[in-house]
């Protein structure tokens, strides 16, 4: 059967199929040229004679996330007036994401005034762990939802930005694939992947890192004890993604991580 | 699966259309989703009918036209549908490109009576 249009005869070029609405049963037909096989991938673009009575068709062209993207414009506006840089870092979970921010909050101390948002699901475990490392840290619990969206940025700026605030951090919910459809009112995405994961994740999830300017690949200390190819992960990030930045830090060892540094101090000089 | 909420976002977004338009029947919506978009066709039809129950879409038909991401080359000016994950010039392989098409996630049209 085929799974777009449940068509039982992989063969016909043409099907009917009735309608029921409102108990006033009727019938459209629409004509697809199908070449079935056991794999074909077909859009649905073709013409339909509907023979709906009385109906007509409304162009809508609304963009479904108009809601979040008018927060997401507030948030940069605001954000943009006070000239701070805002950065959403997206990873899966355990790429390091929280640590990274620990190290990179650390170094940052007393040259470069920062604010961070950060989501989970449950828990303000991270935000307790960046507490110790920067005064403004607020914690967004986003429960059945996977990813940050742009109004629960807006109602955390009042709490996280302060006067002097430079660089605002907005650490995501720890998923590749949701945050990444979701604009907070940031300049621009950050993408982590970890050298535990696989080199081929920038082309498994293209949309995410497609999008991110920066990639930062982490943990690059154990890659003595993995099988794990740089040059490919390097190689995949440019195909996806040609003018991508890439970072390569281990922010347990320190190694990689002045470049990291001195780059976000650029940003705001 | 964050296409259940961004269901429940456009039968917000159509219902107040509904409303301000006094619209009494839905018979089809018609939706466009890019291959960037971030949006899966699947779970996305598998929620339209749980958020729209109760609502004047209920029993109407959900059409989902996928779009192919295109990049417009910055240096032959020609442009080329994606192959992905390949994000590069078709005509000239350059990889200085910037998209076209293939993030858009829109409420097309509908079918009302």
């Amino acid at each position: 059967m085929c799974l777009d249009c449940g068509c039982q005869e992989g063969n016909e070029k043409k099907f009917f199929h009735t309608h029921d609405h409102d108990n006033n049963e009727h019938t459209h037909s629409h004509t697809h040229p199908h070449p079935h096989g056991s794999e074909h991938s077909h859009d649905h673009t073709h013409e339909h004679t509907h023979d709906h009575e009385g109906s007509r068709v409304v162009t809508l062209e609304q963009n479904i996330l108009a809601k979040n993207d008018e927060f997401a414009a507030k948030n940069k506006n605001f954000l943009k007036d006070k000239g701070i840089i805002t950065v959403n870092i997206i990873s899966s979970p355990g790429s390091g994401k929280t640590t990274l921010l620990e190290k990179t909050l650390e170094r940052l101390k007393g040259k470069v005034n920062c604010s961070v948002i950060v989501g989970d699901q449950s828990t303000d475990n991270d935000a307790k762990r960046l507490e110790d490392k920067c005064d403004n840290v607020h914690q967004i619990e986003t429960h059945s939802s996977c990813h940050i969206n742009a109004e629960q940025v807006s109602e955390a700026l009042s709490l996280v930005i302060k006067d002097n605030t430079q660089i605002l951090f907005i650490e995501n919910v720890g998923n590749l694939i949701c945050p990444a459809a979701f604009e907070l009112g940031e300049d621009f995405k950050i993408a982590l992947l970890s050298t535990t994961e696989g080199e081929d994740k920038p082309i498994k999830y293209p949309v995410l890192f497609s999008d991110a300017r920066i990639a930062v690949l982490t943990k690059t200390d154990l890659i003595p004890h993995l099988d794990w190819d740089l040059k490919k992960c390097r190689q995949y990030m440019r195909e996806i993604n040609p003018g991508m930045f890439i970072f390569e830090l281990s922010a347990k060892t320190g190694e990689g991580m002045d470049a990291w540094v001195d780059y976000l101090e650029t940003l705001i000089a | 699966m964050h296409e259940l909420s961004l269901a429940e976002s456009m039968v917000r977004e159509l219902n107040e259309y509904i409303e301000r338009e006094k619209v009494n029947k839905i018979f089809t919506v018609t939706v466009q989703m890019g291959y960037f978009s971030g949006v899966e066709k699947e779970p996305f039809e598998f929620a339209y009918p749980i958020v729209t129950e109760g609502t004047k879409m209920e029993g109407s038909k959900l059409i989902v036209e996928q779009l192919p991401g295109i990049v417009l080359c910055s240096e032959c000016s020609k442009t080329t549908e994606l192959d992905i994950p390949l994000v590069k010039c078709g005509s000239c392989g350059s990889r200085n490109v910037t998209f076209t098409q293939g993030r858009e996630f829109l409420i097309k049209s509908m079918e009302i009576e």
